[in-house]
C-alpha cells in the first residue's frame, strides 16, 4: 500500500525572527478564487470614491500683482520659475516651490500683452501696449543696478502676441500683421498679412518649426510657413478665436478656444472639419495650452472656471473653480505634467495640480502599485452607471449649473426645430450635418 | 579557433511550452473575436486586450510548477482494494503529525453531536444536540471555549464568532464562548449556511422562512417565505453564493436574497431529498435515502447509520462503483465536514466526535491573501479589515456571478433606439462609400461605377445572410408541421396494436 498524507512543516508557512516580513504563499487558481467579477466590481467601486475623496486639486495662490493677469510663460529649462504680466505694465518672475516673487519689473506702460522666454532659457521678450518689443535677462541684475531691457524695439502699431522660435534667433509677433523678425535687427525680416486689421495671438509649431498659426479678428485661423512667401491657408469659423495651441505630440494637430464657448481641434492637412469639437464651457474661451504629454490640455474661460479636456473627447475630464477665481484670462500646464497655472482678473495666479486627487511627493513602491491598480479598476468598470456616477461628479457653482441647464434648452429647442423642418420638406432639401461640420463657415486657400 | 563550435548553443530555444491542461485552468472566458467593420481603435484596443489577458494566463500557468505541496493519495497493492484498509494502519503507515489526526473525541453524555470547521480549517465548532458547544484547535488539541446552552442545538457555523442554532433562536458567541446576540427574529432555525464574501449568514427555519442576515452590520438582508414545509436540507454553491434548499416533494430549489420566488425548482428524486451538498466548482449532489453526503476535491464521502464511505473521482464521467475508503463507528451519524486544507473528514456522531484521515481531501497549496491556516493575529486584523472592505452587496448574487462582466445588451439596444430617435440618425450607422474622385482621366463615370460594385455586395452581405438564414428556418419549421400533420392523418385504430 503507497500513502501520503499532507502535511505541512510549519517552518515553511511562518517568518522565522519578529524581524522579518510574513511569508505570503500564494496559488493563483481560479477554483480559490471566486467572485472575481464582483469582487473587483467592488473594489471599483471603493476606488472611485476613494479618488473623488482625495480630489483636492488646489495648491497655492501666488499673490503680488497689482492689476489683472493677462499672460503667464514657463521658463524654458527650468521647472521652478514662471514668469506672468499683468495689464498695468508690470512683470514678475516667480518661484513656484517657494511660491515667492523673485523679482518685479515695470516693463511697460499700459497691457503687458504677451510674454515669451527664449529656448536657450537666458532672456524673455515681452509685449505691450506701448508698441514696444522688449528683451529682459532672466538672471536679476546686480545690487543697486537698475533693471534695464537688452533690446527694445519700437513698432509702428500695438503688438498683441509673441513667439519665439523653438532653435533659431527669431521670433513672430502679431498685431496689425504677422511679422517675423531676427533678434539682431529692428525691423521685421518678413510680415504676413490677408486682408485682415488685426490679429490676436501667434504660436510656432512646437514639432514642424517652420510652421506658424495666428488667429484673426475676421474670425479665422490663419496657417503660415515661413519658408513660403504668403501665407497657406485659412479656415474662417462663425465666431473669433481667442487663442490657439499646438499638440506638441502631434505636429498637425491644433486647438482654438473660440468665443461661442467651444474649443476646435483641428488637423492642418484637413482643415474643412475639426476633428472633434470640445463643449463644455458657458462662457467665451479665453486660453488653452496642451499639457507635455500631447494628451490633454487646459481651458481657461471667462465663466470663472478652468477646464481639463482630454484630446480626443469632446467634454472634460475636470473642472476647477473657486469662489475667490474671477474671469480666468489665461492658463498654462506645467512642463513636469503635473500641474496648472491659472491667471485671472483678480491678480492672482493659482497653482493646481492637474490630477486632483494625485498624492504629490515621493511614493513607495506599494503606493505606486495600489494608484496604478485603483486607475485600471476605475478606467475597466468605467461605463457601468454606479461607478459612472460617481466618477463623473462634479460640484459646479449656482450660476455655471443655471447656464449650463439653460444652453442645454436652447440646444435641444433648436434640434428640435431643425427636426421639424426637415420632417415637413422634402427628403433631401434640408441636408443632415453632424455637429462637427456647423462651425465651419469657409475654408480659403 | 573555430568559434561557432565552442559557443555553447541553447539546446532548447524558445519559450518552455507549457501543459494544455493547466493553461485551460486559467482560461477565463473565451477569445474575443474583432468584429467585421470595426473602426482602427476597437481593432486596438481588443488586440491589446487579449493580449494582456494571454500574457496572464501563460504567467499564472506557469506559477503552478513552483507550488511547494502535492496532494495525498492512497494505493492498494495489486489486489489490495483501497476501502478495506482500515485507519489504524494508514495512521501507522505515515507520520507521528498526519498520524494523529486520526483521533476521537468520546463525548457519550450530550447527545449526538454535529460539526463544523472554520474557514482556515484551523479551529473546530463541535455541537452536540443536548446543548453542549465547544471550540477547539484540533491539531493541538487545544480548548478554545466550551460550554453549555441547556437547550437542544440544531446547527452551528463558525468564525471568529461562531452562531448556534438553539432551540428558539439563533445566538451569537465569540470565541471565548460569551454570549453577544440573541437574535430573537430568526426563530427555528433547522439549518445555517455562511457566505463569507458576502458576509451573510442564511437561515432556513422550521416555519419555512429563509433569512439572510448580515453579520458586519448586524441587519436582516432578506426574510423570504418559501411556502414549502419545513427547510430542513440547506446547502450553498460556494461558486456562485446560491442557497440549495432540499424539500419533501424531490425538488430541489434555488434561492438569492433578490427575488420571493425561487430561481431555480428542479425535479431530483422521487423520494423526499434528505441530503445536499455542492462542490467548490457548482457541481451539485443530491441524495434521498438518509444519508449525509459531503464533497471536496472530487472525494465524496457519504454517510448513512455508523459507516461513512468515501468515493473517488465522482464528478468525472465514468460511474464510480466501489468507494475508495470506509470507517465503521460505533454511534449513530449526524454530521460530516472536510477540513478545508488538511487530509482529514470529521464525522460527528452519537458518541462524539472522530477525525478520519482520506488521503488526498485536503487542498494542497492555499493562497494566503485569501485563507492562511499559519497567520498570526495581526494578519488576521489586516484581512478582516480588507475583506470587509471588498465586501460584496447581496443585490450581486445571482446565477452568473460574471454577469457585471458581459454587456448589457438589451439596454443597449434601448438606448441605440432612443439615440437614433432623438438624433434622428444613427450616429452607429456606417457612412455609404464614396470613392475618391482620381485626377488625370482617371475617374471618370464609369470608374467609378466600377470601384462602387467592388463594395457593393459587401453592405447587403449580412442582411442577405440574415434573410436566407429566417428562409430556411421558416421552411424547416413548416416542413415539420406538414410531417407531424401527415402522422397524424395516416394514423388507424390498428396502429395501436403496431410495434
Amino acid at each position: 500500500m503507497k500513502v501520503k498524507v499532507l502535511c505541512r512543516n510549519p517552518d515553511d508557512y511562518v517568518r522565522e525572527t519578529t524581524r522579518d516580513i510574513q511569508r505570503v504563499p500564494r496559488n493563483y487558481d481560479p477554483t480559490l478564487h471566486p467572485f472575481e467579477v464582483p469582487r473587483e466590481y467592488t473594489r471599483a467601486l471603493n476606488a472611485t470614491k476613494l479618488e473623488r475623496v482625495f480630489a483636492k486639486p488646489f495648491v497655492a495662490s501666488l499673490d503680488g500683482h497689482r492689476d489683472g493677469i493677462s499672460c503667464i510663460t514657463k521658463h524654458a529649462k527650468s521647472l521652478s520659475t514662471i514668469i506672468s504680466g499683468a495689464c498695468d505694465g508690470e512683470v514678475k518672475v516667480w518661484n513656484l516651490p517657494r511660491q515667492e516673487c523673485l523679482r518685479t519689473v515695470q516693463a511697460h506702460e499700459g497691457f503687458v500683452r504677451g510674454i515669451c522666454s527664449r529656448f536657450c532659457g537666458t532672456s524673455f521678450f515681452t509685449v505691450g501696449d506701448d508698441k514696444t518689443i522688449k528683451q529682459w535677462n532672466w538672471e536679476a541684475p546686480g545690487y543697486g543696478v537698475r533693471e534695464e531691457p537688452i533690446n527694445t524695439i519700437l513698432g509702428k502699431a500695438v503688438f498683441t502676441g509673441i513667439d519665439h522660435h523653438q532653435r533659431e534667433g527669431t521670433f513672430v509677433t502679431c498685431g496689425q500683421t504677422v511679422d517675423i523678425w531676427d533678434e539682431q535687427r529692428s525691423s521685421p525680416i518678413r510680415s504676413f498679412s490677408w486682408g485682415v486689421d488685426s490679429f490676436s495671438c501667434v504660436r510656432y509649431n512646437p514639432v514642424e518649426t517652420e510652421l506658424l498659426a495666428s488667429c484673426a479678428s475676421d474670425r479665422s485661423v490663419v496657417l503660415y510657413d515661413t519658408r513660403e512667401s504668403a501665407p497657406l491657408r485659412k479656415v474662417i469659423m462663425q465666431l473669433r478665436s481667442n487663442t490657439l495651441c499646438w499638440n506638441p505630440m502631434e505636429a498637425y494637430y491644433f486647438t482654438c478656444a473660440n468665443e461661442d464657448y467651444n474649443l476646435y481641434t483641428y488637423d492642418i492637412r484637413h482643415l474643412d472639419v475639426p476633428v472633434t469639437v470640445h463643449m463644455d464651457h458657458v462662457s467665451a474661451v479665453l486660453d488653452v495650452d496642451y499639457s507635455p504629454t500631447g494628451r490633454e490640455f487646459v481651458s481657461a474661460s471667462f465663466d470663472k472656471t478652468i477646464r481639463i479636456f482630454p484630446k480626443d473627447k469632446g467634454h472634460s475630464r475636470e473642472v476647477y473653480h473657486t469662489k475667490r477665481m474671477q474671469h480666468v484670462i489665461c492658463v498654462r500646464w506645467s512642463a513636469d505634467n503635473k500641474y496648472v497655472l491659472s491667471g485671472s482678473d483678480e491678480m492672482n495666479i493659482r497653482l493646481w495640480k492637474a490630477n486632483a486627487s494625485e498624492k504629490l511627493g515621493l511614493l513607495s513602491a506599494r503606493e505606486k502599485a495600489a494608484t496604478h491598480y485603483n486607475k485600471k479598476l476605475i478606467e475597466k468598470f468605467q461605463h457601468h452607471p454606479q461607478v459612472r456616477r460617481i466618477a463623473r461628479h462634479r460640484h459646479l457653482p449656482g450660476d455655471i449649473l443655471k447656464q449650463k441647464r439653460e444652453l442645454r434648452e436652447m440646444r435641444e429647442a433648436r434640434r428640435r426645430k431643425e427636426q421639424n423642418v426637415r420632417k415637413h420638406s422634402k427628403p433631401g432639401s434640408v441636408p443632415l450635418l453632424t455637429e462637427k461640420e456647423k462651425h465651419v463657415v469657409a475654408v480659403v486657400e | 579557433m573555430n568559434g561557432e563550435s565552442l559557443e555553447k548553443k541553447d539546446p532548447f530555444p524558445g519559450e518552455a511550452p507549457i501543459p494544455l491542461k493547466q493553461l485551460q485552468k486559467f482560461q477565463r472566458g473565451e477569445k474575443y473575436k474583432v468584429p467585421a467593420g470595426a473602426s482602427r481603435r476597437l481593432k486596438e484596443a481588443i488586440i491589446s486586450s487579449e493580449a494582456m489577458s494571454d500574457l496572464a494566463q501563460k504567467q499564472a500557468a506557469r506559477y503552478d510548477l513552483l507550488l511547494p505541496e502535492d496532494a495525498g493519495f492512497l494505493e492498494g497493492d495489486e489486489d489490495e482494494d483501497t476501502n478495506t484498509i482500515s485507519q489504524d494502519v494508514i495512521a501507522d503507515a505515515v507520520d507521528i503529525t498526519s498520524g494523529s489526526k486520526y483521533f476521537s473525541l468520546h463525548l457519550s453524555q450530550f447527545g449526538p453531536y454535529r460539526l463544523d470547521y472554520s474557514r482556515n480549517g484551523w479551529h473546530l465548532l463541535v455541537g452536540g444536540k443536548k446543548g453542549h458547544v465547544a471550540c477547539i484547535d484540533w491539531q493541538s488539541k487545544c480548548l478554545m471555549c466550551e460550554m453549555n446552552v441547556m437547550e437542544t442545538v440544531n446547527d452551528q457555523l463558525d468564525q471568529a464568532m461562531f452562531a448556534v442554532a438553539q432551540k428558539r433562536w439563533l445566538y451569537i458567541y465569540d470565541s471565548k464562548g460569551v454570549e453577544l446576540h440573541c437574535v430573537k427574529k430568526f426563530n427555528d432555525v433547522l439549518r445555517m449556511q455562511f457566505l463569507p464574501y458576502h458576509f451573510l449568514l442564511a437561515t432556513a427555519s422550521a416555519t419555512g422562512f429563509l433569512q439572510y442576515l448580515d453579520v458586519s452590520v448586524g441587519k436582516e438582508v432578506a426574510a423570504i417565505c418559501t411556502k414549502m414545509g419545513p427547510l430542513d436540507v440547506m446547502s450553498q454553491n460556494p461558486h456562485n453564493a446560491i442557497i440549495h434548499l432540499g424539500h419533501p416533494n424531490g425538488t430541489v430549489s434555488l434561492w438569492s436574497p433578490n427575488q420571493k420566488e425561487p430561481l431555480v425548482k428542479m425535479l431530483c428524486h422521487r423520494g423526499a431529498v434528505r441530503s445536499l451538498t455542492v462542490d467548490k466548482t457548482g457541481t451539485r449532489v443530491s441524495q434521498s435515502l438518509d444519508r449525509k453526503l459531503k464533497v471536496q476535491r472530487g472525494l465524496l464521502s457519504a454517510a448513512t447509520g455508523d459507516i461513512v464511505q468515501v468515493y473517488q473521482n465522482v464528478l468525472g464521467s465514468s460511474p464510480v462503483s466501489k468507494p475508495y475508503m470506509a470507517h465503521r463507528l460505533r454511534g449513530q451519524i449526524w454530521g460530516l465536514a472536510y477540513c478545508p486544507f488538511e487530509d482529514v473528514l470529521g464525522i460527528g456522531h452519537g458518541e462524539g466526535f472522530t477525525s478520519m484521515i482520506v488521503p488526498g481531501a485536503g487542498e494542497p497549496n492555499f493562497d494566503a491573501l485569501d485563507t492562511n491556516p499559519y497567520r498570526s493575529s495581526k494578519q488576521r486584523q489586516e484581512w478582516e479589515v480588507k475583506a470587509l472592505l471588498e465586501k460584496m452587496q447581496p443585490e450581486l448574487i445571482g446565477l452568473d456571478p460574471g454577469q457585471l462582466s458581459k454587456v448589457d445588451q438589451a439596454s443597449f439596444e434601448q438606448r441605440h433606439k432612443e439615440q437614433v430617435e432623438a438624433l434622428g440618425f444613427d450616429p452607429l450607422a456606417k457612412d455609404k462609400f464614396k470613392p475618391k474622385t482620381k485626377k488625370k482621366g482617371r475617374s471618370s463615370a464609369g470608374a467609378i461605377e466600377k470601384r462602387k460594385r467592388k463594395v457593393a455586395h459587401e453592405d447587403q452581405r449580412d442582411v442577405i445572410q440574415q434573410t436566407v438564414q429566417e428562409r430556411t428556418e421558416r421552411e424547416k419549421e413548416l416542413k415539420e408541421k406538414s410531417k407531424e400533420k401527415k402522422n397524424l392523418e395516416n394514423k388507424t385504430t390498428l396502429d395501436r396494436f403496431r410495434k
